[in-house]
């Protein structure tokens, strides 16, 4: 066992000696289980491991379509009973919960806290909520992370959740919205917030990184239909299996994502621009549009995921958050925090099987595989001697993403990272890499290793 | 332009710049200049006319697509073409300057931009030749597409925007041609109403009435330029096409020659040669500055240096003094970002890089040092010592002082080498003009340092010689000294100002010294007097003592020879200055005492203190001369500075000019010999 792995392993590397040092303090189940690859792990000497139990989310809605009358703890709430019928977890043992979310609503602005108290669980166990724009549950899984590995909490509860208030309450606003009736009022509500440093808006900012890149409309439907037909595939075929579904009271039981449209490139080639007017590439078909849900994610300490009995998804391994200028990089975060977290992980792009990208614009997405693919860009904005590559589509969110999926700020991370997990062991790959940019020209990236089977 | 209409497989075409920066930034002036006559000029602008019409009247449709600056001739190409694609960045900017050099824009556009943008939009571009940024074009309807800037891709940032730009520019050029796009803008009602007025006569005769008299009462018919624009515009509109542009290209061909436009012409080649650092490149770049006193001027130099992105010190001796130091910079960028010029992000991040402080904490690191504190040698001294104490060897120190000479502060350093004077002019954000100060001591690296500083700062730089009140004080202090004996032969401070305006003085003379402060100019001229014996004599100073006794110090004070009151436009006469003036009145000699000579006597001690300057070696070039005297002292810039207007006048006149005063007032208005040179040599002159 040791001669084969050791025989695997780069020469003279540095991991070689932590690997080597972990294969005795790794658990015994790792040492009798089969491995279909022989590739490393990525645990560190005197680093606990902290693991995925389980991972779950409501489905992922349309903003103003089920979840319209709800408020957004409504909707953690729910992804939290969901986590909580999956796996049977004892309220009492989570010690804490974290929550991200972007656009606070006031009434409930430390939303984990009202969720978690709604959902039942005990009121002994506090919560705090995070924020950071489209990685908020980035942020509040890595948070979990720190605590467990600091070796001051077992369980953590993580998750997201995003709900647009547009709910009109008088009459007289109820009125006003049936004046507001056009053809156009019923295509997807772009996210249109703007940037507060630059005033811009992020589908401006992504249309002129398009543009910067040299991505045609295009390339962009197609991305976007790509994007729709694999989520659609992935649907059908029930590997969507995060999803837990929700009876929204005084309405029917959610089961499905209702953003999933594959349409034709003919269709989509008839929109118009929707935020660089009249000669822009990015539309409402091709960006994530406005969406309301929730995640929720189970992590623990190896050590007492195994005592309780839990059969581990996945290891949460390196993370890094980076940022970049928020004018002209706004959504390249991606780009610059893939390079770094395989550097600190000790792995290249070869080595990942699986990759989750959070897809905010498909204009932004091919955009940061050109700058990831650009000897040019590393050596002259990231200070870096080469490129880290594009990583190759066959591997690249094959179940779709936020394009289809839709994107909920506050919630996509936990989905990233749960579907890492499912597509590594669906596809018998080992190691998953996530990345994500986010408002304020920021991106995080975290390995997201398969727990040997 | 011939191949695109022969070659049928063209169907339409863009016009790009390959230079950076820049679409078409106005004609050649040195091609104008060459010119000898009127007649060649309009020559000139006829060929202009032409091709331009070419352009407008071309079959295939013609797409500008404009990056940098468009002004003058490149605007007139801009606005011929069909559509106009622009990058809606800072340095995009479209405008006329025309009127600057004293011209009209000559080849067709008084003829297009009227119907372009309407007739008041378009007077107001034509006649104040202000720049206009490319949003605000896009509103105004000057330009039908913007586009945004973009950041790095595969490319550099501004390499791949031009790129974009051009794509954009053809796919409307594409659009054209297949008549997807209409290059008909769609108006606003306002504009369509405004259009519709204009288009009834006696509405347009009201306009032209307005804006001449308005221009007239701005100008005082000094310069010829405007009143040929309105006039160009009005017989187009009226006659139609041709005759207005037969007429455009009259006026800019005798526009050209007039002795207004040489001036402002002057002047703009005089801006460019101040605009370089003839010293080269410093050995290391200022990066942190410190200012020395928060008032009215270390403030403002804090202002103009922080928003260039050089990191400021701002110190003080006391917490209020600071405050108000800061609270000033601060307003300063808040105005810009209520004029939407500034976000009020940039301002937070400029703000940012400011340190306000009452101690030394970080000298350390100072690259430089400008003091702005108290026009006093011994307070000077005290603070070069105390800062020589703890700044790098490397850091220069700066002395921002309009009359003390340089030498005299650096006699207390213990390395003179990197003592020089930068002497800024208030308000400091507004003021273009900085007189650099050396002394002999001064390093080449220390001028080439405070220059580049200054140039960083955006300001036109002069390097003068040391010596008392160095070039512009100088100049001003005869001059000065003449409007107060003025004062005393009877004649009432309102007329000192409108005799002095006529002239062509963009502030009257009685209300500059209000200005500078009564107490500063009595402290200069005491100084100067000492310095330049009598000479610098002429009116009382005992009068400017009285009215510093009677605390009638000027503006700051509310008092001096008018009275300023806050949110009185139209200010009164100080009736406390009655006593005084009569007090200290003497008699007028009739002979000299008109108008014309009240304006020549002043202009003459200006003049002449100027050549002197020259003649001593404090100034190097007649160029920065003028420079000096337009940008810091508000001479008439339709004569283009004191050695310009030498040139015009004629130094021989100016000399009998200069001799016939002296008949009646002494030395004072006895010419140098600089002057009497020229005088003696009718070929020879300041400017060739």
């Amino acid at each position: 066992m040791l001669s084969s792995a050791l025989r695997n392993l780069p020469v003279s590397s540095a991991w070689a000696a932590g690997a080597f040092a972990r294969s005795f303090s790794c658990s015994s189940q790792f040492q009798a289980s089969v491995q279909p690859k022989t590739k490393k792990t990525l645990g560190k000497t005197g680093v606990k491991n902290v693991v995925v139990v389980e991972g779950v989310r409501i489905p992922f809605l349309q903003s103003g379509t089920s979840y319209a009358d709800l408020m957004p703890h409504d909707l953690a709430r729910a992804a939290l009973q969901g986590l909580l019928t999956r796996t049977n977890v004892p309220k009492d043992v989570v010690d804490y919960i974290v929550y991200g979310t972007v656009i606070q609503e006031v009434k409930t602005s430390n939303v984990a806290r009202e969720a978690a108290l709604g959902a039942g669980f005990s009121d002994k166990t506090p919560a705090h909520t995070v924020t950071m724009a489209c990685i908020s549950s980035n942020q509040a899984m890595t948070t979990g992370v720190g605590m467990i590995a600091a070796g001051q909490c077992d369980v953590v509860v993580a998750g997201g959740t995003m709900l647009t208030l547009n709910r009109a309450k008088s009459l007289g606003q109820k009125l006003s919205l049936i004046s507001k009736i056009r053809p156009d009022y019923f295509t997807p509500e772009l996210p249109a917030v703007a940037e507060f440093s630059t005033s811009e808006t992020m589908g401006h900012s992504a249309d002129r990184l398009a543009a910067a890149f040299g991505i045609s409309r295009l390339e962009q439907d197609e991305y976007a239909l790509r994007s729709h037909t694999l989520a659609k595939k992935a649907q059908d075929e029930g590997l969507l299996q995060d999803v837990v579904p929700f009876k929204v009271p005084g309405k029917d039981t959610v089961t499905k994502d209702n953003g999933i449209r594959p349409s034709s490139m003919e269709q989509m080639g008839k929109l118009k621009p929707a935020f660089v007017k009249p000669y822009g590439t990015v539309t409402a078909a091709n960006s994530s549009f406005l969406t309301d849900g929730a995640s929720a994610i189970l992590i623990m300490s190896e050590e007492k995921a195994l005592a309780m009995g839990y059969k581990p998804k996945a290891y949460l391994r390196d993370f890094v958050y980076v940022s970049q200028d928020p004018k002209d990089q706004l959504l390249l975060g991606p780009t610059y925090a893939t390079p770094k977290v395989l550097e600190k992980a000790g792995l290249s792009l070869s080595d990942i099987d699986v990759f989750e990208f959070h897809e905010a614009f498909a204009g932004q997405i091919l955009a940061n595989l050109k700058a990831m693919d650009s000897d040019w860009f590393a050596q002259n904005y990231m200070g870096r001697k080469s490129k880290v590559g594009a990583p190759p589509l066959d591997k690249f969110n094959t179940w779709g993403g936020s394009l289809s999926l839709g994107h909920p700020f506050g919630a996509t991370g936990c989905r990233l990272v749960i579907t890492a997990a499912h597509r590594l062991k669906k596809e018998g790959g080992q190691y998953g890499l996530v990345a994500a940019c986010a408002a304020g020209g920021q991106g995080h990236a975290m390995i997201v290793e398969l727990y040997p089977q | 332009m011939n191949e695109i209409w022969a070659n049928e497989a063209v169907r339409s075409a863009v016009l790009i710049s390959s230079k950076p920066g820049s679409f078409i930034a106005g004609a050649d002036l040195n091609m104008l200049e060459a010119c000898k006559t009127a007649q060649e000029v309009t020559q000139l602008s006829q060929d202009g006319q032409k091709m331009l019409e070419k352009i407008e009247h071309s079959p295939k449709p013609v797409v500008a697509a404009i990056s940098g600056s468009c002004l003058g001739g490149g605007l007139e190409v801009a606005i011929a073409c069909h559509y106009r694609v622009a990058t809606k960045d800072k340095k995009t900017v479209l405008g006329t300057p025309e009127v600057l050099l004293g011209l009209l824009p000559g080849a067709g556009g008084t003829q297009r931009l009227p119907k372009m943008v309407g007739l008041p939009a378009a007077f107001d571009m034509m006649l104040t030749g202000r720049n206009i940024r490319a949003d605000r074009a896009k509103k105004m309807g000057l330009v039908d597409q913007l586009v945004e800037p973009l950041g790095p891709g595969l490319k550099t940032p501004e390499a791949r925007t031009i790129e974009y730009l051009e794509e954009v520019a053809i796919s409307f050029a594409r659009g054209l041609a297949n008549k997807t796009v209409s290059a008909k803008r769609s108006r606003g009602f306002m504009q369509r109403l405004t259009d519709y007025a204009m288009a009834l006569p006696f509405v347009r005769q009201q306009v032209y009435k307005t804006v001449e008299s308005k221009v007239q009462k701005q100008t005082k018919g000094l310069y010829p330029a405007p009143l040929k624009i309105i006039e160009v515009v009005k017989t187009g509109l009226d006659q139609g096409n041709d005759a207005g542009y037969l007429i455009e290209a009259q006026s800019f061909g005798q526009l050209a020659v007039t002795k207004e436009s040489k001036a402002l012409m002057g002047l703009y080649h005089g801006q460019v040669h101040c605009k370089k650092n003839k010293f080269g490149t410093p050995q290391k770049e200022v990066k942190t500055l410190a200012v020395l006193g928060a008032g009215l001027m270390g403030a403002g130099i804090a202002q103009v240096s922080v928003d260039k992105g050089i990191k400021t010190i701002l110190k003080d001796t006391t917490q209020k003094g600071l405050d108000r130091g800061q609270q000033q910079v601060y307003k300063g960028l808040n105005s810009k970002v209520k004029k939407k010029s500034l976000t009020s992000f940039e301002r937070d991040s400029i703000l940012s890089n400011m340190l306000g402080q009452l101690d030394y904490e970080g000298f350390e690191k100072a690259d430089m040092v400008i003091e702005a504190v108290f026009e006093d040698i011994n307070i000077k001294h005290k603070v070069l010592k105390e800062v020589e104490a703890v700044i790098p060897a490397h850091c220069i120190f700066a002395s921002n002082t309009s009359a003390l000479p340089i030498s005299q502060i650096a006699a207390a350093s213990k390395r003179p080498e990197k003592v020089i004077g930068m002497h800024y002019f208030s308000p400091v954000d507004k003021m273009q003009l900085l007189e650099i100060i050396t002394t002999d001591k001064t390093s080449q690296d220390t001028a080439a340092s405070a220059v580049a500083v200054g140039l960083k700062q955006g300001k036109v730089v002069i390097v003068v010689k040391d010596g008392p009140g160095f070039y512009t004080t100088r100049c001003l202090g005869p001059m000065l000294s003449e409007v107060v004996r003025v004062l005393q032969e009877g004649v009432d401070p309102k007329k000192v100002d409108a005799i002095s305006t006529a002239f062509g003085f963009p502030v009257g003379a009685a209300t500059l010294i209000d200005e500078v402060g009564v107490d500063v100019a009595t402290h200069v001229a005491e100084d100067l007097g000492k310095a330049f014996g009598p000479r610098f004599g002429g009116g009382s100073i005992d009068l400017f003592k009285l009215m510093v006794q009677r605390g009638f110090l000027g503006r700051k004070a509310g008092k001096g020879f008018y009275v300023y009151q806050e949110g009185v436009k139209n200010r009164s006469v100080n009736s406390g200055m009655d006593e005084i003036l009569e007090k200290f009145r003497v008699p007028a000699n009739p002979d000299v005492c008109s108008d014309e000579d009240i304006q020549m006597r002043l202009v003459t001690r200006f003049v002449n203190e100027a050549a002197m300057c020259l003649q001593e070696g404090i100034l190097s070039s007649p160029v920065e001369g003028d420079i000096g005297a337009v940008f810091g002292l508000g001479f008439p810039p339709c004569l283009g500075g004191p050695f310009r207007f030498a040139d015009s006048f004629g130094a021989r006149q100016l000399v009998d000019k200069l001799r016939k005063y002296e008949a009646v007032y002494g030395s004072q208005f006895t010419p140098c010999q600089l002057l009497l040179d020229h005088a003696n040599s009718p070929g020879k002159k300041f400017h060739q």
